[in-house]
């Protein structure tokens, strides 16, 4: 089934022409992956989708992206539940610098759930979600940052569960990280795409061969093949993506 | 001279000048100290003065200092934090904003008798708040804003764009996030601006001789009196040879005034160092 679904997406930082004529189906319960060289428009393309580049001045969209059948760049769209609904995990763990628990908890408050034990069992449900409640639950009154990187992102990704989003964006989640934490993430978004719609950014292609089921190739702001991620890694269509798999090139 | 002993010379000389820095400080505050102490007494600081500050204490000065800082940080906090917010916040460069830092930096140099003089001819008489507190306090704020709005504006710049991204990205609005994330990461060099702008709102005696400032022993009960100042009182018992002192005195309970805001500023640093 598809959740999101882009057809002619054209972006502009100013008069840079960052990606082009973009087409391309994100499926419900799956995990889209996005690859291609540093540069290509990878997180351009995933800031897209929870319109997080709204934020950034100069920005230029045309195109439709468009979720459940609803074009989220609509003037009568809600960008704050729609950021509820497609939530983001950055590449640099960025938890805030308050406790654990208040880190889980940010985004239930900001939606107005105010119940003390309410909290806490989203806190706890959110972090055994994210495989971090074994490691943290007797510290919960710890400032995050004093957690190890891979802990810190288990973190975010805790926190993004607590507000109930259907689709998590993955923007090189794991490259600030050891690979035993890697691992750790790994398996998580494997876990996740029971009850999520998962796309993530990866410049690591064994990464995306292990957790994709659909891969995107990316060059120079197009998006050059869409593929099932067993074709782009057997099979690929597309010279360039073959290069690019093989080692060939990037 | 070999280029070891250069450079040993040129860290001496530095040395040197980093001394001095300090010397000067514990110079000026110790002779001020030394000088003043003698003056001080619990008459001296709860009572008026009698015979023009010849005699007996210095409260209605205290308290007027008080009362002009305090109004001047009341009405500088809003402006200067709002402002701030918005360059920050809610708007891009464009030309305004680099107008508006201009226009705050030009502010910043303007000499503090250049506002005195404004605020006689523009609050006091056209504005018809007469020599008066809020005449007073307006003017300092007026002194002290770009103070407060220049600390702010870089606080709340200092913090980084990912936790601001994070908030977004769970679905928080502007407010929130800037009520949630900015706010609490910033208020400390906010609140260091402030305290700067109190301090010296306290200290200055140009923009309220013209404005506030009387040398009546009265204690103010409205906002529309006049009062005494520390610094204009100072000054008037200096120039006029009254009681050197007194003078003395005067000058150490101003200056511990506001060594106490810098002492607080200090603490604010601190603890800030050790949250990140
Ligand atoms: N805020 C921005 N302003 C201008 N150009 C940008 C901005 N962000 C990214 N770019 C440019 O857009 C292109 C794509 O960047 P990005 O999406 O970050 O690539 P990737 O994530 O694939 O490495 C790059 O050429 C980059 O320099
Ligand atoms: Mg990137």
């Amino acid at each position: 089934m598809v959740k999101m679904e882009l057809s002619g997406v054209n972006l502009w930082y100013g008069d840079f022409h960052a990606l082009k004529d973009i087409d391309m189906k994100i499926y419900k319960n799956k995990v889209t992956a996005f690859i291609g060289p540093s540069g290509c428009g990878k997180s351009t393309l995933i800031r897209c989708l929870n319109r997080m580049n709204d934020l950034i001045d100069h920005v230029r969209i045309e195109g439709s992206i468009s979720m459940d059948g609803k074009n989220i760049y609509d003037k009568d769209v809600d960008v704050v539940t729609l950021r509820k609904n497609v939530g983001m995990v950055f590449q640099k763990p960025n938890p805030f610098p308050i406790n654990i628990h208040d880190n889980v908890a940010y985004g239930p408050r900001l939606h107005g759930v105010k119940d003390k034990k309410r909290l806490d069992e989203i806190v706890e449900e959110n972090l055994r979600g994210a495989a971090l409640w074994g490691e943290v639950h007797d510290i919960l009154d710890r400032n995050a940052m004093s957690l190890s990187g891979g802990q810190q992102q288990r973190l975010c990704i805790a926190r993004t569960l607590a507000v109930n989003p259907e689709v998590i964006l993955f923007d090189e989640p794991c490259s600030a990280l050891d690979p035993l934490s890697t691992g750790k993430i790994e398996d998580l978004i494997t876990q996740l795409k029971k009850d999520y719609t998962i796309v993530i950014v990866t410049h690591n292609m064994q990464q995306a061969a292990r957790i994709s089921d659909y891969t995107g190739y990316f060059y120079l702001g197009r998006l050059i093949e869409f593929n099932k991620t067993k074709k782009i890694f057997t099979n690929p269509d597309n010279k360039e993506t073959e290069n690019y798999i093989t080692g060939k090139f990037g | 001279m070999d280029r070891h002993h250069k450079d040993r010379l040129m860290k001496g000389v530095l040395w040197g000048a980093a001394l001095l820095t300090i010397a000067v400080l514990v110079l000026i505050v110790g002779f001020i100290v030394v000088k003043g102490a003698p003056a001080i007494s619990w008459e001296f600081l709860t009572e008026k003065p009698l015979r023009s500050g010849r005699l007996g204490g210095i409260w209605p000065a205290i308290l007027g200092t008080i009362y002009l800082a305090g109004l001047a940080v009341l009405v500088a906090t809003p402006i200067g934090v709002g402002g701030a917010l918005f360059l920050t916040e809610f708007t891009k460069e464009t030309k305004f904003t680099k107008l508006v830092r201009f226009g705050a930096d030009t502010l910043n140099g303007v000499p503090s008798i250049i506002f005195g003089l404004f605020g006689f001819a523009f609050l006091v008489f056209y504005m018809g708040f007469g020599i008066s507190i809020l005449s007073g306090g307006l003017t300092l704020a007026f002194m002290i804003l770009p103070t407060v709005f220049r600390t702010s504006e870089e606080a709340i710049r200092a913090v980084p764009r990912w936790d601001k991204e994070g908030s977004y990205a769970l679905g928080a609005t502007k407010l929130q996030t800037i009520w949630r994330v900015v706010l609490p990461q910033s208020i400390s060099g906010i609140v260091t601006g402030i305290i700067l702008g109190l301090g010296r709102a306290a200290g200055e005696t140009a923009p309220i001789i013209f404005t506030a400032a009387i040398l009546n022993p009265i204690i103010p009960s409205s906002i529309m009196h006049p009062t005494m100042a520390l610094p204009a009182h100072l000054y008037t018992l200096t120039s006029e040879g009254i009681s050197m002192e007194n003078a003395f005195g005067t000058a150490l309970v101003l200056i511990a005034m506001v060594l106490a805001f810098n002492f607080a500023i200090s603490i604010l640093r601190k603890k800030k160092a050790i949250r990140r």
